[in-house]
C-alpha cells in the first residue's frame, strides 16, 4: 500500500467515527476536517426519487471518483453539490449537504458565492462565444474584480493551472470557439480556477476528448489536487482507476460502495460493483 | 399524350422561374418607376423647406420631421416594453398556460390589421383621453401596433441563445439577472435589434392607424401634442387629391429609400454579428 | 439584501411591464367589441351582416356588399399571391443555388417593406388604365385590387412557406432522388405533400392581411356601394368602409364602423386560428 493511500484509508476510518459521533454521541475531536459532507441526501424531481439516501465525504486535497451506469444519479449528485439543481422545476430534497461544516441548503445561504466556492465543469466544452480573456473575466467580474492589471493576472494563473497559459498567451483575444475541444476543455477549467474555488467538479470532462486531450485534463488535476478537492464523474472505468485516489460506485440513485480506488478496484465488496467494473453490465 | 418525366421537369422549371423573375421584376420595376419619376424633384430645397398651398409648392420638411418624431416615439414607447416583455416570457417563467395564452395573444395581434389599431387609437387616445390629433397619439398607437411583433422577434432571440450558456453563468456565480444581461441579452442582440429595426419601417409605412390618429396638419411640429403627418400620409393625399404628381413621386422616393435603408440597416446588423455570434 | 429576494423583486417589476403590454393589447380587443356590439345588436345581427341597405343617415346598417367585397378581393389576392409565392418559395428552396438565393430572399421580403400606399398609387397609376383599356369596366375593379393584393402578401406566403419547405427532413428529398425521381418529381410528389400544411398555413396567414388591407385598396377598388357583379366591377372592403367614413361619422353611424371592425376582428381571429391549428397538425404528425 501507498503512502497515499495509507492516509485515504486513515481519513476513511476517522471520517466514519465522525460520523458515528454525530448520530448524536459526544462529538470526538476530528483529526481531518472533510470539505464536505453528504448526510442522508434524498434528491427527487416531482416526486421521484433520483439519489436515495447518499452519504458521503469529501476530503481536502484528494480527487473522488464517481462511477455508475447511466442514469444512476451521478450527474444529479454533483449539481446537488453546487445547487445547480435549484435551477430544475419540482426539485426537493431530503438531508444535508455541509460544506466546511455549514449546511448548504440553510436558508441564509449567498447561492452565487456558494457556486463560485465549487467549480463545475461540464461534459460538453461550454465556451462563451467571447473572446478567452472575456471568457476567463466573467466570473471575476461578477465577483467584483476591476481593474486591467488584476484582471491580467487572474487570466494567466488561471490559464497556468489548467496547462492551458503556454498556447494562447499570445492570442487572448481571439473568439474561444476557435479553439479545439481539448483546449475549450482546459479554458473551461481555467474559468473555474479564476474563482479561486475550494471545490473542483468535473462531469465526464474528458467525454468527447481524444487521448491526448485527456492526459492533458488528467495531468491537470493531478496538480490540481494539492490546492482542492475533486469530484470526478466519469464513465470510464478506467479513467477513474488511474485518475482517482477514492472512488465511490453509484447505482440506480444509491451509493453501493466508496473507498480506496486501488480496493474498489482490486477488491470490491459489493458483487454489484464488481460486475460493473469487470464490464459484465452497464 | 403523357410526358416524359424529364420534359415535365423542364416545363415545370421554366414556369416557376418565369414566376419568380416576374415577382423580382414586379419589384424592381416599382421601385425604379417611383425613383425615376420622383428623384428628379428631390432637391436639397425639397427636404428642408415647408411646403406652400397644400404641398403643391415647396418642400417637405414639417412631414420628415413629423415622421421622425412618430416613429421614434413609439419605437422608444414599444421596444424597452417589447423586449423586457420577452425576457420575462422566457427566463423569469416556466412554459405553461399562461406564456400559451400570452403567446397566442401576441400572434393573433400582430395579424390585427392597422386600421383597427387606427380605430381604438381615435377614440382612446384622441377623443377620450383628450389628446386630439397629435404625434403622441400617433406615437401610442403606433407603439401598440408594433408590440406583438417586437415581443414575438425578441422571444426568438432570446430563446435561439443555447441553454449551455445559462448554466454556465450559473455555475461561475451569476445571479438571474446577470445572466440574462451580460449573457443572453448579448448574444440575442442582433436578433433582437433586427425586429427594432423592422418595427420602424412599419411605423414608416403606416398610413391607416396614423391618418386617424395624428391627423394631418402641415405645420412643423413643436410638441408632442400637435397634429402632424407623416411622409405615406402626405404621399397619400397629394396622389389622391391629385395636388402635385411631381411632389407626391417625389415623397413617396424619399419615402421608399428611407424604407430601403432601414431594411439594409436590419440586414446589415442580422449579418455582421449573427456570424460572430455563431 | 438577499439574492432570492433581489431576484424575486426583479421578477415582479418584469412581471408588471410585461402584464401592461398584455393588457395593453387586450383593452384594444374589448374596447373595439365594446363599442361596436351594441349596435349590431339593435340592428339584429342578421339584418347587420347580411342587408345591402347602407345608408348611415337613415340609421340603416346593411354591411354585406364589403363583406362579399372582402371575401372577392382576398379571394383574387391569394390566387394571385398565393401562386406566385409558392412559385418563388419551392424555386428558392428547390431550384436555386444557394448564392443566388441569398440575393432573391432579401429582394422579396423587400417587396413587404414598400408602403401599401405606393403599391396602391402605382395600381392607380398603371394597372387601373391597363384593365379600363383591355378588359373593360372602370378600371376600378375587384381585379385591379386582387392583383395589387396579390403583390402585397405575396412576401408573406413565401417567407412562410420556405419555413415549411425548409422543415421537411432531408432524408425525404434525398431517399427520393436515391430512386431514380427528377427533381421537380421530388418537389410535387414528396416534398410539397410533406410541407403542405404549412403552406397552407402561409396561404391562410396571407389571406389574413389580405383581408386587412385598407390603403391600397382605397386607391385601385372604386369604393361603390354596390354588391359586386363581376371581377370588373367596383367594390368597397371592410377596411375602406371603415377608412373613408370614420372622419366624419358620428353616433350610430360611427358606432356602426366600430361594428364593421368587430366583424373584420372575428374574420381575422378565425383565419389566425385556423392557420394555427392547421400547422398544429402537421408538426404532430412529423413528430410522430
Amino acid at each position: 500500500m501507498s503512502d497515499s493511500e495509507h492516509d485515504n484509508n486513515e481519513i476513511e476510518a476517522r471520517a466514519r467515527r465522525l460520523m458515528g459521533a454525530m448520530k448524536g454521541q459526544e462529538p470526538a475531536a476530528p483529526l481531518v476536517q472533510p470539505k464536505m459532507v453528504v448526510e442522508h441526501f434524498t434528491a427527487s424531481f416531482a416526486g421521484a426519487a433520483s439519489l436515495k439516501n447518499i452519504s458521503l465525504t469529501i476530503n481536502p486535497r484528494e480527487r473522488l471518483a464517481i462511477i455508475g451506469p447511466a442514469g444512476s444519479g451521478k450527474t444529479t449528485f454533483l449539481r446537488s453539490l453546487n445547487r445547480l439543481n435549484d435551477l430544475e422545476h419540482g426539485f426537493s430534497l431530503f438531508g444535508r449537504i455541509l460544506l466546511d461544516g455549514q449546511d448548504i441548503y440553510g436558508p441564509d445561504v449567498d447561492v452565487p458565492a456558494l457556486r463560485r466556492r465549487l467549480g463545475m465543469v461540464y461534459a460538453t466544452p461550454a465556451p462563451l462565444p467571447w473572446s478567452i480573456y472575456e471568457n476567463l473575466t466573467f466570473g471575476p467580474q461578477l465577483k467584483g474584480a476591476k481593474g486591467r492589471d488584476r484582471l491580467d493576472e487572474i487570466v494567466e494563473a488561471a490559464l497556468r493551472g489548467a496547462f492551458l497559459w503556454d498556447e494562447v498567451k499570445d492570442r487572448l483575444k481571439m473568439n474561444a470557439t476557435n479553439l479545439s475541444g481539448g483546449q475549450q476543455q482546459r479554458l473551461c477549467l481555467a474559468r473555474v480556477l479564476a474563482l479561486e474555488p475550494e471545490v473542483l467538479l468535473l462531469d465526464e470532462p474528458c467525454s468527447g476528448l481524444d487521448p491526448v486531450a485527456t492526459a492533458k485534463i488528467e495531468a491537470a488535476m493531478a496538480e490540481l489536487k494539492a490546492k482542492y478537492s475533486i469530484v470526478l464523474v466519469t464513465n470510464n472505468t478506467k479513467q477513474a482507476a488511474r485518475a482517482s485516489d477514492r472512488t465511490a460506485f453509484f447505482l440506480m440513485g444509491e451509493l453501493i460502495e466508496i473507498g480506496p480506488t486501488s480496493e474498489v478496484f482490486t477488491k470490491p465488496v459489493h458483487g454489484r460493483t464488481n460486475d460493473y467494473i469487470t464490464g459484465n453490465f452497464g | 399524350m403523357r410526358l416524359s418525366p424529364t420534359t415535365t421537369q423542364r416545363i415545370a422549371v421554366t414556369i416557376l422561374w418565369t414566376l419568380a423573375a416576374a415577382t423580382i421584376g414586379m419589384l424592381v420595376f416599382i421601385v425604379a418607376f417611383i425613383l425615376v419619376q420622383g428623384m428628379p424633384h428631390v432637391t436639397w430645397e425639397f427636404l428642408t423647406q415647408a411646403p406652400r398651398s397644400m404641398g403643391r409648392e415647396g418642400g417637405i420638411f414639417p412631414v420628415i420631421v413629423g415622421t421622425l418624431w412618430v416613429a421614434g416615439l413609439a419605437v422608444m414607447i414599444a421596444a424597452p416594453v417589447g423586449v423586457i416583455t420577452a425576457i420575462y416570457l422566457t427566463e423569469y417563467t416556466r412554459e405553461g398556460k399562461i406564456t400559451l395564452v400570452i403567446r397566442f395573444g401576441a400572434d393573433c395581434l400582430a395579424g390585427i390589421p392597422s386600421i383597427i389599431f387606427g380605430l381604438f387609437g381615435f377614440v382612446f387616445f384622441v377623443i377620450t383621453l383628450g389628446m386630439g390629433f397629435s404625434i403622441i397619439a400617433g406615437a401610442l398607437t403606433l407603439a401598440l401596433m408594433v408590440l406583438p411583433t417586437i415581443i414575438r422577434t425578441s422571444e426568438e432571440a432570446i430563446r435561439a441563445v443555447p441553454r449551455s450558456y445559462r448554466d454556465v453563468s450559473y455555475g461561475l456565480g451569476a445571479t438571474r439577472w446577470d445572466m440574462v444581461t451580460k449573457v443572453v441579452l448579448r448574444s440575442a442582440m442582433p436578433g433582437i435589434g433586427t425586429g427594432i429595426v423592422l418595427s420602424i419601417g412599419r411605423c414608416f409605412s403606416e398610413t391607416a392607424a396614423v391618418m386617424l390618429t395624428a391627423g394631418s396638419a402641415l405645420r412643423l411640429p413643436t410638441s408632442a401634442f400637435e397634429s402632424t403627418r407623416t411622409l405615406a400620409l402626405h404621399f397619400f393625399l397629394l396622389a389622391r387629391e391629385g395636388i402635385s404628381m411631381p411632389k407626391a413621386y417625389a415623397t413617396a422616393s424619399v419615402l421608399i429609400l428611407a424604407i430601403l435603408a432601414i431594411n439594409l440597416c436590419a440586414y446589415w446588423v442580422m449579418r455582421r454579428f449573427v456570424a460572430k455570434v455563431r | 439584501m438577499k439574492e432570492a429576494t433581489k431576484d424575486k423583486f426583479i421578477s415582479l417589476i418584469l412581471l408588471a411591464v410585461a402584464m401592461s403590454a398584455i393588457s395593453g393589447l387586450a383593452v384594444i380587443t374589448a374596447f373595439i367589441f365594446k363599442e361596436g356590439l351594441p349596435i349590431m345588436f339593435k340592428v339584429g345581427l342578421g339584418k347587420f351582416l347580411f342587408s345591402s341597405d347602407w345608408y348611415p343617415h337613415e340609421g340603416s346598417f346593411g354591411i354585406f356588399p364589403m363583406i362579399i367585397g372582402s371575401l372577392a378581393v382576398t379571394i383574387g389576392a391569394m390566387l394571385i399571391g398565393g401562386s406566385l409565392g409558392l412559385g418563388c418559395a419551392i424555386v428558392l428552396t428547390q431550384f436555386c443555388p444557394p448564392r443566388l438565393a441569398a440575393l432573391l430572399k432579401p429582394c422579396i421580403e423587400l417587396l413587404a417593406g414598400i408602403p401599401s400606399v405606393v403599391y396602391g398609387f402605382i395600381g392607380v397609376v398603371i394597372l387601373v388604365p391597363l384593365i379600363a383599356e383591355h378588359l373593360g369596366g372602370p378600371g376600378l375593379s375587384v381585379l385591379a385590387a386582387s392583383v395589387v393584393l396579390g403583390v402585397m402578401v405575396l412576401p408573406t406566403v413565401t417567407s412562410i412557406s420556405v419555413d415549411a419547405i425548409q422543415a421537411v427532413p432531408r432524408a425525404y428529398r434525398e431517399g427520393s432522388i436515391a430512386l431514380g425521381a427528377t427533381q421537380w418529381q421530388t418537389t410535387h410528389m414528396v416534398i410539397l405533400k410533406a410541407a403542405w400544411s404549412g403552406i397552407v398555413a402561409a396561404i391562410i396567414l396571407g389571406m389574413g392581411r389580405a383581408v386587412g388591407e385598407t390603403m391600397a385598396v382605397i386607391m385601385v377598388a372604386g369604393n361603390t356601394l354596390d354588391l359586386p357583379g363581376g371581377i370588373l366591377d367596383p367594390v368597397r372592403t371592410l377596411t375602406s368602409n371603415i377608412a373613408l367614413e370614420m372622419g366624419y361619422a358620428a353616433g350610430e353611424h360611427r358606432q356602426a364602423l366600430f361594428a364593421t371592425g368587430v366583424t373584420l376582428f372575428v374574420i381575422i381571429m378565425a383565419l389566425n386560428i385556423l392557420a394555427l391549428t392547421v400547422s398544429r397538425r402537421r408538426t404532430r404528425r412529423v413528430g410522430a
